[in-house]
C-alpha cells in the first residue's frame, strides 16, 4: 500500500527540483520549514520526530533542502515530511506538509474490530510496522 | 401610507400615522458602532414614498405597531426604536431603493439567532405597503458577534483534527440519493474514501426513511470509513446526517455517530436556527466535525428583490456555529454568479470583510478572532474544472464531487482519485509559480499520464459546462457566470 498523507501523496513521488519549487513557495510566503521524519504512519501520530529545529525566515530553498537530504541518508528506512508553518494571526497552524522520503516497502495497517452489543463495532487502526520496535520498523538502517 | 386624521395631535394622537413621523426615518441619525446594521432592498407600493417605507421597515422590525399607541410613552422609545437613516435608488432598476436601517444592541438576546431573526426578518416581510423586500447584509456589531463562539472547531482546528494541510479537501456525496440499503450505501462509502477523498456525505434528505434507517447506515458507513482509513493512513470522514423529527431524535443519532467513531456529523439547515445552535454546542463538547447542508435556503435566498439573501444566512451560520457550510461553485449546476460567490466564501473564512459592492458586501465585518467555517463547493462539478475552483474558490474549501465521482466508468475509487490526483497536480502547479487558470487544461492532461483513471474522467466529463445567467448578481456591474 501507499501512505497518502500529505498534500502530494497522489502524484509521483517529488524530484529534488520539484521539492525545491514548493520549498521556495513556501519561504516566499514567511513560513518556517521543517523536516520531520517516523517509523509510526498511524494517521493520528501527530507529532513525528523533529529533525532539528524549524528553520526561520530562510533566504533561500537550499538550507532546507540540504536538511532534507541529510535526513534521508541518516534514516532511508523512514517517513520524511516537509512542513511548512504560517504564523500569521488566524492561521497559526501549518500550510502546508508534504511527505519527500518513503520507505521501501510499506506493510500498511491492520484494522481491528472489538464487537460491542447492538452490532456495534470498536475500531483500532494497527500499523503493522508498529510491531517491531522503533529503528527496526522497515528493515535494518 | 394612510395620512393621519388627527394631525393636530401630533405625534401622540390616537389613530394612525405615518411611520417617519413617528420617529423611525431620521436622515441626520449616525449609526453607533454597537448598532446592528441591516441593509434591505425595498420595493414600494406605488404612491408609497421611499422614505416612509424604509421608515415602516424599520418600524415594524422593531418597535411600532400600525397605530399609536398611548403605552409607548411608558418607555424609552426613542432608544428601542429602529431608524432608517438612508434611502438610496438601485442604479438602473426602477422602483428598487436600499434602505438602511440601525437597530439598537439592546433590542436582541445575547447569543439568540432565533431572536435575532425573529426582530429583524420576522414580521416585516408581509408588510403590504411593500411589494417586495429583501435583507441584503446585515452588519453585525462585535460586541454582539461576542455572544457568540462561532465553529465549534472552524478551519484551522479542522485542518489540524484531519491532519491534511496545503490543499482543497475533497467529498462526494453518496448517490442515487435515495433507495440504497445500508449494506450498498456503506459500499459507496468504502470505494469513494479508499480512492481518495477525504470525506462522503449524506444527502440532505437522507435522514431514516422505510429503504435505509439511520441506525443502520450509521454502522455500515462507519465499517466503509474504518476500512478506508486502514487502506490509506489517513483520517477520512462520512456525514454523517442527524437531521430528524426531533432535538431528541437528533442527539440520539449524533452519540451513535460519535461513539462509532465518526469525525463529523451533518445537519440541514431546515431543522431551524435553534436546533443548529444546540447541535453546535454538542459538537464541540464532543469532539465532532459539524457540516450544514442549506437545504431549502434557494426558497427564500433566490430572488432577487424579496427575500433573504444568502450572506446574511452564512453570517448568522457562523455565529451560532458550523464548521462546514454550502456556499456555491461558480462553475457547478446550481445558482451562483462569481463576485457574489466571493462574497459567501469572504465571509465564512475572513477575520476582517470589507465592504465591497461588486461582491455584494454592503458592510465591513469585524469577526473578533471568531474561527473561520470551511465553505463546501458541491454540485455539478468535476476534475475538468479543478483550475477555474482553485482559481474562484482557493484552498480552504471542499470541493465535492458526486456524480464527478460516483458515476466514473472505471468505477468510484477510480473517480476518487481522478479527483485526487487533479485537485493535487493543480495545487503543486500553482506552489511552482504556473498561471494555472491559463494552464489548467494542460496541466491535468500532463497529471493524467501518470493516472489512467484522470485520463477518462476528462475523456468522459472534459467538456461539461453548465452556463446559464444568474438571477442574483451584484447591483453594481452585471457579469456573467464563468
Amino acid at each position: 500500500m501507499r501512505v497518502t498523507q500529505g498534500a502530494f501523496s497522489y502524484l509521483p513521488d517529488l524530484t529534488e527540483q520539484e521539492i525545491r519549487a514548493q520549498l521556495d513557495y513556501a519561504i516566499e510566503k514567511g513560513w518556517a520549514i521543517s523536516v520531520e521524519l517516523t517509523d509510526d504512519p498511524h494517521p493520528r501520530n501527530t507529532y513525528w520526530e523533529m529533525w532539528g529545529l524549524p528553520m526561520f525566515e530562510l533566504a533561500g530553498a537550499d538550507a532546507a533542502l540540504d536538511e532534507v537530504r541529510r535526513c534521508r541518508e541518516a534514516f532511508p528506512g523512514h517517513y520524511i515530511r516537509v512542513c511548512a508553518y504560517d504564523p500569521t494571526l488566524g492561521r497559526q497552524t501549518t500550510a502546508l506538509d508534504f511527505i519527500v522520503h518513503r520507505p521501501p516497502a510499506e506493510p500498511g495497517f491492520r484494522l481491528d474490530r472489538q464487537e460491542g452489543p447492538d452490532r456495534t463495532v470498536r475500531y483500532t487502526l494497527h500499523a503493522y510496522a508498529t510491531q517491531a520496535p522503533p529503528g527496526g520498523r522497515y528493515g535494518p538502517r | 401610507m394612510v395620512s393621519s386624521p388627527e394631525k393636530d395631535a401630533g405625534r401622540w394622537g390616537a389613530g394612525v400615522i405615518p411611520y417617519a413621523q413617528m420617529g423611525y426615518w431620521q436622515p441626520d441619525y449616525e449609526p453607533k458602532g454597537t448598532d446592528v446594521i441591516a441593509a434591505f432592498r425595498i420595493t414600494p407600493q406605488p404612491g408609497v414614498p421611499p422614505e416612509e417605507a424604509g421608515a415602516a421597515v424599520a418600524g415594524e422590525s422593531s418597535t411600532a405597531t400600525w397605530t399609536v399607541v398611548w403605552t409607548d410613552r411608558l418607555t424609552a422609545y426613542d432608544h428601542y426604536q429602529a431608524k432608517c437613516y438612508r434611502v438610496d435608488p438601485v442604479p438602473g432598476t426602477d422602483g428598487q431603493y436600499i434602505a438602511l436601517i440601525a437597530y439598537e444592541l439592546d433590542l436582541f438576546e445575547e447569543g439568540s439567532i432565533a431572536n435575532l431573526t425573529s426582530s429583524i426578518i420576522g414580521n416585516v416581510f408581509g408588510f403590504k405597503a411593500l411589494k417586495a423586500l429583501r435583507l441584503e447584509d446585515l452588519r453585525i456589531p462585535t460586541q454582539y458577534v461576542k455572544t457568540f463562539q462561532g465553529p465549534p472547531h472552524g478551519i484551522v482546528m479542522e485542518r489540524e483534527y484531519l491532519n491534511k494541510f496545503g490543499r482543497p479537501l475533497l467529498g462526494a456525496t453518496t448517490k442515487p440519493k435515495l433507495g440504497l440499503s445500508a449494506r450498498n450505501y456503506g459500499r459507496v462509502v468504502y470505494e469513494a474514501l479508499r480512492g481518495g477523498l477525504d470525506f462522503t456525505k449524506d444527502d440532505e434528505n437522507i435522514n431514516s426513511q422505510p429503504f435505509m434507517r439511520w441506525r443502520d447506515r450509521f454502522l455500515y458507513s462507519m465499517e466503509g470509513v474504518q476500512r478506508a482509513q486502514a487502506a490509506t493512513g489517513e483520517v477520512k470522514g462520512h456525514y454523517l446526517n442527524v437531521t430528524a423529527a426531533s432535538m431528541e431524535d437528533m442527539y440520539e443519532r449524533a452519540e451513535l455517530a460519535k461513539s462509532l467513531g465518526s469525525v463529523i456529523i451533518m445537519m440541514d439547515l431546515t431543522v431551524g436556527y435553534t436546533a443548529m445552535t444546540s447541535m453546535s454546542k454538542w459538537a464541540r463538547a464532543n469532539g465532532v466535525l459539524l457540516h450544514l447542508h442549506r437545504a431549502g435556503y434557494a426558497t427564500f435566498a433566490r430572488q432577487k428583490n424579496h427575500g433573504v439573501n444568502f450572506r446574511v444566512v452564512a453570517k448568522w451560520c457562523r455565529l451560532l456555529g458550523v464548521d462546514h457550510l454550502h456556499a456555491g461553485t461558480v462553475v457547478g449546476k446550481l445558482e451562483g454568479d462569481p463576485n457574489i460567490v466571493a462574497g459567501y466564501y469572504d465571509t465564512l473564512r475572513l477575520e476582517h470583510v470589507a465592504a465591497n459592492p461588486l461582491h455584494g458586501i454592503y458592510f465591513e465585518q469585524d469577526w473578533a478572532s471568531m474561527p473561520g467555517v470551511m465553505p463546501v463547493a458541491s454540485g455539478g462539478i468535476h476534475a475538468g474544472q479543478v483550475h477555474q475552483l482553485l482559481h474562484y474558490l482557493g484552498e480552504d474549501v471542499v470541493m465535492q464531487f458526486g456524480g464527478g465521482t460516483i458515476g466514473h466508468p472505471m468505477g468510484i475509487a477510480a473517480g476518487a482519485s481522478a479527483n485526487r490526483v487533479a485537485v493535487e497536480a493543480m495545487v503543486k502547479a500553482r506552489n511552482e509559480g504556473k498561471d494555472f487558470l491559463r494552464e489548467g487544461e494542460e496541466i491535468l492532461r500532463l497529471a493524467a499520464r501518470h493516472s489512467p483513471e484522470l485520463q477518462v474522467a476528462l475523456d468522459t466529463w472534459g467538456d461539461v459546462s453548465f452556463d446559464y445567467e444568474s438571477t442574483d448578481t451584484p447591483d453594481v456591474l452585471a457579469t456573467p457566470t464563468a
